[in-house]
């Protein structure tokens, strides 16, 4: 890109409201920025604009060809005077929305989805109960993709923002998805038609979360709750020491999932054990409740007194007979990364050696 | 009142091989590139701007207006690109230029590298002509030979210029400035969005010029002859000479120069061009421009001249220069059941509204095309095409209701009989 190294602004209006933004920003985020909200379904921030869904479309008074333009990828201009809201913008998404619903299963009912679902959240919104084409051409019902273990692939319900593409290819950079074919008949393929199964996909889920729709969904989700039904608590995934932003989401004192959070390492993504697995060991019925020593070779539940004294009692023998340096910590990188400190801390300072390691090689 | 003396066409039929340096050169090729490396670049631009040359691809952007705004570009290295993509039904003019003529073609962007300071060119050259592509690669490779590409172009120090020849896979999305350079890329051929201008940020990301065939041709001619004389050729409107196809009900079918200004109805009905039409039946509507360009009633091409200003005026357009004539026997819902067929065919799945708009509004042409239309349908054609327009990322998209309005408003009785 050509820029210019000092920062130029210009000055808007936008649903006559002013609003002054550095040379080059978008009109979108220029609104977002006076608290204004416009509809997004391909838009992705941290990617380059992909202008194909046209739903985030503003007037700008006086523009050329009738002067609507995709806010995710026109610039702002001085002096520009922009509707958001207009007529002819609340026609022109209308008919977005007519066109995506009349290439779309209606089966809200079912969709694990329903309640998170941008295109329902939209037609709700604009007032679009069915399509106005009854008739027509649509992509042949319920021919999903079920090759991967933890979500499914309907192309029925597909709308084409290619968001799972883009954060395929651009963000996790695994290139498993991929837009085939063209007009009516562009799909979302993966590389070759493998299937989800190939090594390439991680399963990392990160198309799921990206979706707008029901057309990639999670099993666990389809099974077992829907966005309304949940509490999100936002804290770190505990499976190694990224420290990645998650929501866990809960449903009757139960996690029952994981939702990505734009935190600062993990900008919106997950990996498989984040998105899938890191939670599910919470209500295992294999975990343990109470210490265990093991006495005549067999594990025995013991108490927290007894376990730490026990803990005590070996290492500083083990000290005094052979040194600090006979002792080496190992922790486990499912450990946050404050345990993990205290621990080596514990290591260097109380036991007085530096044979610490941690298993965080994922 | 016919053309004197062709300009774009002048070697063509002379030479008895077109990719042949030495005969290209005894007709006066390669003198406007002789010209041009003694001139001052800024005076290059002028002849341009003087000229009036519109680009003849279709969109008719003032050719100078492009070259000033990439002369301006700060970036470098700056790419030539040749937009050699023909794939408007209807037009099979550059066809005749690159088959013919090639080594016009290659002057215009020689021209093009010397006034840019650029050392690469591109010809991306449609995959559905890969006999011209063999003729095109052997005028490359003379000239290479000949010292008019390659490095120190005719002995001058530091002029180093080559062309490379890329081919198509099919997809007239790709004749659409941005999705081509993605092809030429490696990348799928879907277009761009903008901005930024392909003039900042284009080709690998660097200024780039994207010129069509006939327009490099102009270029030379422009030189040749100077501005003022380019112009002359023409009308106020734009400059030169153009080549035009003429296809459909016409009993002289094929490519013809004509000077822009030139009365349509000599080029619809003299011998020396159309001849009027191959059945006898008069003519009911053209189709001018390709695909994407409007028809035009027989009322509207009364007395009209060939001319970008006349046309426009009444609603018309030159386009590419195709010329598609149908008489009085052609329906003209089932001839845009057919053209919205190409669209289809054609939309490359980017945008929401070309996707399946297009999609839309074929079934609602084979709804009144099987006499099956309900009251309020044309209203509702009317609506998609104003929001396809609007809506749509690419000229593709946004020109698809071009033909079908021009049709609906010239032949409203026609879609009315449809109604039930």
């Amino acid at each position: 890109m050509v820029t210019d190294s000092a920062i130029k602004t210009v000055t808007l209006t936008i649903d006559n409201k002013s609003c002054t933004v550095p040379k080059g920003t978008t009109i979108l985020k220029a609104a977002q920025s006076i608290g204004i909200d416009i509809p997004t379904l391909c838009y992705m921030k941290e990617l380059v604009p992909d202008g194909s869904c046209r739903i985030c479309v503003v007037e700008i008074e006086g523009g050329r060809k009738g002067g609507l333009v995709p806010s995710c990828a026109e610039h702002c201009a001085e002096g520009m005077v922009v509707y958001t809201r207009s007529q002819r913008v609340v026609e022109a998404r209308k008919f977005i929305l007519d066109l995506l619903l009349s290439d779309h299963t209606l089966e809200c009912f079912s969709c694990a989805r329903n309640g998170s679902c941008k295109l329902q959240e939209y037609c709700l919104e604009y007032g679009v109960e069915r399509t106005s084409f009854r008739i027509g051409k649509r992509t042949p019902f319920g021919k999903g993709d079920t090759s991967n273990r933890f979500f499914e692939f309907r192309p029925d319900k597909c709308i084409m923002c290619r968001r799972c593409a883009h954060v395929c290819e651009k963000l996790q950079g695994r290139d498993v998805l991929s837009i085939a074919g063209r007009g009516f008949d562009t799909h979302i393929s993966t590389c070759y038609d493998i299937a989800r199964t190939d090594p390439t996909c991680e399963s990392c889920g990160n198309c799921v979360s990206a979706c707008p729709t029901g057309a990639l969904s999670s099993y666990d989700q389809k099974r077992n709750y829907r966005s309304y039904e949940v509490t999100s608590t936002q804290t770190t995934c505990p499976h190694c020491a990224v420290g990645c932003q998650f929501n866990l989401l809960t449903k009757n004192g139960k996690i029952v999932g994981a939702d990505p959070v734009d935190g600062p390492t993990n900008k919106g993504l997950l990996c498989v054990k984040g998105k899938y697995g890191s939670y599910k060991f919470v209500h295992s019925g294999d975990r343990l409740t109470t210490p265990l020593i093991k006495k005549d070779g067999k594990f025995e539940p013991a108490t927290w007194e007894e376990a730490l004294g026990l803990i005590v009692n070996k290492l500083t023998q083990i000290k005094k007979k052979e040194g600090a340096d006979a002792i080496a910590g190992f922790s486990c990188s499912r450990s946050t990364n404050e345990d993990n400190y205290m621990f080596q801390k514990m290591m260097r300072a109380a036991i007085g050696t530096n044979n610490v390691d941690n298993c965080a090689r994922v | 009142m016919a053309l004197k003396e062709p300009v774009l066409l002048k070697r063509v039929e002379k030479m008895t091989d077109p990719t042949s340096v030495e005969e290209f050169t005894k007709y006066g090729g390669f003198d406007a590139l002789k010209k041009a490396v003694i001139m001052d670049k800024e005076a290059i631009l002028d002849e341009l701007d003087t000229a009036h040359l519109r680009g003849r691809g279709g969109a008719a952007y003032p050719l100078g207006r492009k070259w000033r705004h990439l002369y301006g570009s700060q970036n470098t290295p700056k790419y030539i690109v040749c937009n050699a993509d023909e794939g408007e039904p209807g037009t099979f003019k550059d066809k005749m230029l690159l088959e013919k003529d090639p080594l016009s073609v290659i002057e215009g962007m020689v021209i093009a590298g010397y006034v840019f300071g650029s050392n690469d060119g591109y010809i991306y050259i449609r995959g559905e002509y890969r006999h011209i592509q063999a003729v095109f690669h052997q005028a490359v490779r003379n000239a290479r030979a000949a010292g008019y590409l390659g490095k120190n172009i005719m002995g001058i120090e530091g002029f180093d210029y080559d062309l490379h020849i890329i081919s198509g896979g099919g997809a007239y999305v790709c004749g659409e400035n941005s999705a081509l350079l993605n092809s030429v890329e490696g990348k799928t051929g879907r277009p761009r969005v903008k901005p930024p201008h392909l003039a900042d940020v284009g080709l690998y990301l660097k200024p780039t010029l994207v010129n069509n065939v006939e327009s490099f041709a102009c270029v030379s001619a422009v030189i040749n002859m100077g501005g003022e004389a380019f112009l002359n050729l023409g009308t106020k409107d734009g400059g030169g000479t153009k080549l035009i196809c003429l296809s459909g009900h016409i009993k002289n079918p094929g490519v013809y120069e004509v000077e822009l200004g030139m009365p349509l109805d000599e080029i619809l009905y003299s011998e020396e061009y159309g001849g009027g039409t191959s059945t006898g039946r008069p003519i009911k509507f053209i189709h001018f421009g390709g695909q994407s360009g409007p028809i035009g009633t027989s009322e509207q091409i009364k007395d009209r001249l060939y001319d970008y200003g006349d046309f426009w005026y009444n609603k018309l357009a030159i386009g590419s220069g195709a010329i598609v004539v149908m008489d009085t026997s052609v329906n003209a819902i089932d001839y845009m059941t057919s053209v919205m067929e190409f669209f289809v065919h054609e939309s490359c799945g980017k945008c929401t509204p070309c996707r399946l708009g297009t999609t839309r509004l074929l079934e609602l042409f084979k709804k009144f095309q099987r006499h099956g239309g309900k009251q309020g349908d044309i209203e509702k054609l009317e609506k998609m095409l104003e929001h396809i327009t609007n809506l749509s990322a690419c000229g593709l998209g946004q020109s698809v209701s071009v033909s079908a309005r021009s049709a609906l408003a010239g032949y409203r009785d026609e879609f009315e009989a449809c109604i039930n």
